[in-house]
């Protein structure tokens, strides 16, 4: 016998983070989607040089 | 106990297979770092499955997936903080600035972007000391998951079940899995989805749908009660009671500990540097928002369900069916409970998602050991014969260090009913956070940090975490006997009531379970403010050097 109000079977604290984790998913998911071509730029000097460094570094692990 | 077949073939399968990846990567250029300029296009699904793999180990499944099975669906709180915290606002937030910022400063690991932001070789050495130090801790906690597993799945003794998976990882990392290879990681991500996915549908249709399941835990409440009513556990389904022991470990170091400490480590730092642009940023942000809630969201609510199908079965919460041993609770869940052919895959998962954390973490001690430490100390270039050296030599060290700690810990900490994979990570996710957080959000977002104030902030964040560990958190403190030699009690804030040490609370703070990070966070912050307002700034040159191609 359960007491008190409860939400999909779990206490309403817990029934919120419940929730809100399927929220903050989606937040991610609506983010991403509206974002997902924005942002694209074509590698600049720092870019090449970071990336001829990397190189080396990793070559050396 | 005999071996399944189906567990060995796959095993064997995902080895070759990673084994094969590996190969190509180590010939080939299929870094991320090639990507970025190669103009290569790479799905975003592979980006996004690689940096959930980084993110993700054994110990956030069956490290904290047995905290759950002992807190409760609590832990959700870690998940919601995962996913909003560690992917949304750290993509947004930190992800592009440390990526512009460490492409133009030239920085290729955490303590160096740090030790260039702040112009500070000190503090370039004192991280990776850090680094090198204590991220054995978590690496340790990490294999010892995926040894864990291998233990209760195929029956082999734990130091043999070690033995073996610290072959493989010595394996991977000598075959080139250091790299950073874009597709074995991906590979070891969609294998974590699909076995996290298939484990949570399972678990739901063995106790009758989502609600069915849900209402028969809350109705194992008083099993809670009976056993852990004193600390303040209420049922699976509840928050523990507000300012008891319970409430104090599951808030203060398993939820604020890694939900915060997340934002600061090294490992998932350097990732950000190494995206093509902004928009594989918010690529990632879609794809990992899916990805944490498959995995943190699963383990924890599985770990949590699993009292149920324990107490069905054997008549004892999972807690006392795994004899005490908290990191045994969801293999031996998956083993017992789970289609054989699921148990198989879920090794697989379990060994993916520990063996793709690991090689991060291998990559961060062993750029810590070469080039943060030797190379800083010595101003050698990298290349360099000794340098390449230091980097075996810290790989090498760290690798036996990290094993050493899997191996003892559990023998020291088991029997003590001690949740040691959440709280291994726990303590080095609460460090970074109290050590790095403040100076490293610093770095992006003002130019008002002074070297004094982020040098003097750091090591107040570090100092403090380490006199706590030492002193004042009981769990630490006591193991580590440094108070009872030195004060003869096992924490400062115990007293003694009929001859036996108890916790000195007052009102609703149990003073030996507050974590270090409540209070070295804090006063990192605020040290590295203070010092800043009345130390000497950085000329606008190096300022706008740093600050280079980002908006004020």
């Amino acid at each position: 016998m359960i007491a008190g109000v409860m939400i999909l079977g779990l206490h309403p604290s817990i029934a919120l983070v419940y929730l809100l984790c399927i929220a903050a998913t989606i937040l991610c998911v609506v983010y991403g989607a509206i974002n997902w071509n924005k942002g694209e730029r074509a590698p600049d000097e720092d870019d090449q040089k970071w990336v001829a460094d990397e190189d080396k570094l990793e070559e050396e692990l | 106990m005999e071996i399944p077949l189906l567990t060995l073939i796959l095993v064997i399968l995902y080895l070759v297979i990673l084994g094969f990846l590996s190969y190509q990567g180590y010939r080939g250029t299929k870094t991320a770092a090639d990507y970025m300029v190669a103009g290569r296009k790479i799905h975003p699904f592979v980006m996004a499955m690689s940096y959930g793999a980084t993110f993700i180990s054994t110990s956030a499944i069956v490290g904290f997936g047995g905290a759950a099975a002992l807190f409760g669906m609590g832990l959700l709180w870690l998940t919601f903080l995962n996913i909003f915290v560690g992917i949304f606002i750290a993509f947004i937030f930190l992800g592009g600035r440390t990526r512009a910022m460490g492409h133009h400063l030239n920085a290729h690991t955490f303590p160096e972007f740090l030790g260039k932001r702040f112009d500070s070789k000190f503090i370039q050495i004192f991280s990776g000391l850090v680094i090198l130090l204590f991220m054995p801790l978590y690496t340790g906690v990490v294999c010892m998951g995926a040894a864990k597993v291998i233990e209760v799945n195929l029956g082999a003794p734990y130091p043999v079940a070690l033995f073996f998976f610290c072959g493989i990882v010595a394996l991977y990392v000598t075959m080139g899995g250091l790299k950073g290879v874009m597709y074995t990681d991906a590979l070891q991500g969609s294998i974590m989805f699909v076995g996290m996915v298939l484990l949570l549908f399972l678990t739901y249709s063995k106790l009758g749908g989502i609600v069915s399941g849900h209402t028969r835990l809350t109705e194992l409440a008083p099993e809670a009660v009976k056993i852990f009513g004193k600390a303040g556990h209420q049922g699976w389904t509840q928050m523990p009671v507000f300012g008891t022991t319970f409430w104090w470990i599951l808030v203060s170091s398993i939820i604020m500990g890694v939900g915060i400490g997340v934002l600061a480590q090294p490992q998932l730092v350097v990732r950000y540097m190494t995206v093509r642009s902004t928009r594989e940023l918010n690529r990632a942000i879609l794809m990992g928002g899916i990805f944490i809630l498959a995995m943190t969201g699963v383990a924890f609510v599985v770990g949590a369900l699993s009292n149920v199908i324990f107490f069905e079965d054997t008549g004892k919460i999972s807690f006392l069916a795994a004899n005490k041993a908290v990191d045994n609770i969801i293999p031996l869940y998956i083993t017992n409970y789970m289609p054989t052919w699921l148990g198989s895959v879920i090794v697989v998962t379990l060994l993916a998602a520990a063996m793709s954390t690991v090689s991060s973490q291998f990559h961060a001690m062993g750029t810590a050991a070469g080039r943060d430490i030797y190379e800083a100390c010595s101003g050698t270039p990298t290349g360099d014969k000794k340098s390449i050296i230091a980097t075996r030599v810290g790989i090498i060290l760290t690798l036996v260090l990290s094993f050493s700690l899997a191996y003892i810990l559990p023998i020291k900490f088991e029997k003590a009913g001690i949740a040691i994979i959440a709280r291994g990570t726990a303590i080095f996710f609460g460090l970074c956070a109290s050590a790095f957080l403040p100076m490293y959000v610093g770095a992006l977002y003002t130019r008002a940090i002074t070297k004094a104030g982020a040098i003097a902030g750091s090591m107040t964040g570090f100092l403090v975490s380490a006199f706590w560990l030492l002193f004042i958190h009981q769990k630490e403190s006591e193991a580590l006997q440094l108070c009872q030699k030195l004060f003869g009690k096992p924490s400062l804030v115990t007293h003694l009531v009929d001859g036996k040490y108890a916790a000195i609370i007052t009102g609703k703070i149990v003073w030996p379970e507050v974590d270090p990070l409540f209070v070295a966070f804090p006063l990192a912050i605020i040290v590295t403010i203070v010092v800043s307002l009345v130390t000497k700034r950085y000329a606008s040159a190096h300022l706008d050097n740093c600050f280079h191609g980002i908006e004020r």
